[in-house]
C-alpha cells in the first residue's frame, strides 16, 4: 500500500513529458505520411530498400513513428507531410460521437488519447474536431470506467479493461487502489506493517543474468 | 560512410542532403531521451529504496548499481538524514518510521527466514528462527518486516 516509487507521468494536451517512459511509448506508435522530395539513402532506415544507398522516390508513402514525424516536419512541408491516422479521421469521428463506449480503444492504437493529443502538433484544418471528438469521448466512457473499477473488489478484471486504452487503464487502477485501500482500512488492516513491493518483486527475480 | 561525410557533402553544395543530417539528429535526440528517461527512472527507484527498505541496501541490489548511483544513495541517504535531525527539537524526527499510524507499542510478529540473534532495548537477545513467532516493541521490528524478515500479524 505504501509506495514511493512515483514514476513520471505522460504528459497532458500538446507537450510530452521528456522523461516519461509512457510518452516514449506512445510516441513510437507510427502515423502514415509522404515523401514530398527523394529522400537519398534513408531507404534502408525507413525500411523500403535492400541497398543502403537507396533512395525513397518523391510522393511515395510512409509509416513512420511520431517522434520521427515530430522531428522531420514543418509547415513548409519540405521534407515529409504527414496524414492523420483512420481512427481520427471523419468516418471513424462519426462512429465515436454515435457511441463511443462500444469501441476497443486498445486495439486502435493503446494511445488513443495521448497520440492524438500530439496530432494537434501538425497543423490540420480537421485539429478543431479532433480535438472535439477526443475529449467528448473521454468524457462518455469516463463514468463507465469510473464505476467498474469502484465495484469490482478482488474480481478477474481483464474483461473490463481489454477495450480501454492506456490512460483509460490508468484511471481504472487508480479507482482500484482506491477501493483496496478503503476496504484495507474497514478490515482494520491499515495499521499493518508490510514488507516493501520492490524487496518483494526483486526477491522474485533470480538474477540468472549474473552468471550470463 | 559516416555523419562527417555527409556533413561536408552538404557544405560543398549538396543540399539535398541537408535533410539527412537532420534525420540523423532526430535519431541521436531519441536515443538520448531514451537513456535519459531509463537512468532518471532508476535514480526514481533507488530513491525509493532509501523509504522502503532502509539505508543499508542488500547486495544482490547494490550488485546492480553503477558507482554513480551508489554514490547518489549515499549522498540522498545523507541529505534525508541531516533533514531529519534538523526537525523534532533535539534528537529529530525519523520520517521513515511509522509510515503507517501505529496502534500499539508492541507487536506480534512471525519471523519468515532465518535471521540469527537480535537484540532488544533492555538487553536481552532473541533467536529469529524461520517460523517463530515473538513479541516486541514496534520500533525495533519495522524495518526487519519492510525488508521481509519478519511478518506483522494482526490478532
Amino acid at each position: 500500500m505504501f509506495e514511493a516509487y512515483f514514476p513520471v507521468g505522460p504528459g497532458l494536451g500538446l507537450e510530452e513529458n521528456f522523461l516519461s517512459l509512457d510518452d516514449i511509448l506512445m510516441s513510437q506508435e507510427k502515423l502514415p505520411g509522404r515523401a514530398e522530395s527523394a529522400l537519398p539513402r534513408l531507404a534502408f532506415a525507413l525500411g523500403q530498400g535492400a541497398g543502403t544507398g537507396d533512395s525513397i522516390p518523391e510522393g511515395s508513402k510512409l509509416e513512420i513513428p511520431l517522434w520521427l514525424a515530430k522531428g522531420l516536419h514543418d509547415s513548409k512541408r519540405r521534407i515529409i507531410s504527414v496524414e492523420l491516422p483512420k481512427i481520427y479521421k471523419e468516418a471513424w469521428r462519426t462512429v465515436f460521437s454515435a457511441d463511443a463506449n462500444v469501441v476497443d480503444l486498445h486495439k486502435m492504437g493503446p494511445y488513443y488519447y495521448g497520440f492524438g493529443s500530439q496530432l494537434l502538433n501538425f497543423d490540420n484544418p480537421e485539429n478543431p474536431e479532433i480535438a472535439q471528438t477526443i475529449l467528448q469521448t473521454f468524457i462518455s466512457r469516463f463514468r463507465r470506467i469510473m464505476d467498474s473499477s469502484q465495484n469490482a473488489y478482488n474480481e478477474d478484471t481483464s474483461a473490463l479493461v481489454a477495450r480501454l486504452d492506456e490512460l483509460e487503464r490508468a484511471l481504472f487502477q487508480a479507482g482500484q487502489k482506491g477501493l483496496n485501500d478503503f476496504q484495507c482500512w474497514e478490515k482494520g488492516q491499515a495499521s499493518q506493517i508490510t514488507a516493501s513491493s520492490l524487496v518483494q518483486n526483486y526477491g522474485k527475480r533470480k538474477f540468472t543474468d549474473m552468471d550470463g | 560512410r559516416g555523419s562527417s561525410s555527409s556533413r561536408s557533402e552538404a557544405k560543398s553544395g549538396r543540399t539535398d542532403l541537408i535533410f539527412l543530417i537532420r534525420f540523423r539528429h532526430c535519431c541521436l535526440l531519441r536515443n538520448q531521451r531514451c537513456l535519459l528517461a531509463y537512468l532518471y527512472d532508476r535514480l526514481l527507484r533507488i530513491r525509493a529504496l532509501r523509504w522502503e527498505y532502509g539505508s543499508v541496501l542488500p547486495n544482490t541490489i547494490q550488485f546492480h548499481m553503477s558507482a554513480e548511483e551508489v554514490e547518489w544513495f549515499n549522498r540522498y541517504k545523507k541529505s534525508l538524514a541531516t533533514y531529519m535531525r534538523s526537525v523534532g527539537g533535539e534528537e529529530g524526527l525519523d520520517l521513515t518510521q511509522d509510515i503507517k499510524p501505529p496502534k500499539s507499542l508492541y507487536i506480534e510478529v512471525r519471523c519468515l527466514r532465518d535471521y540469527g540473534e537480535f537484540e532488544i532495548d533492555d538487553g536481552t537477545t532473541v533467536l529469529l528462527k524461520k517460523n517463530s513467532q515473538h513479541f516486541l516493541p514496534r520500533w525495533k521490528c519495522e524495518q526487519l518486516i519492510r525488508q521481509g524478515v519478519l511478518e506483522h500479524i494482526l490478532s
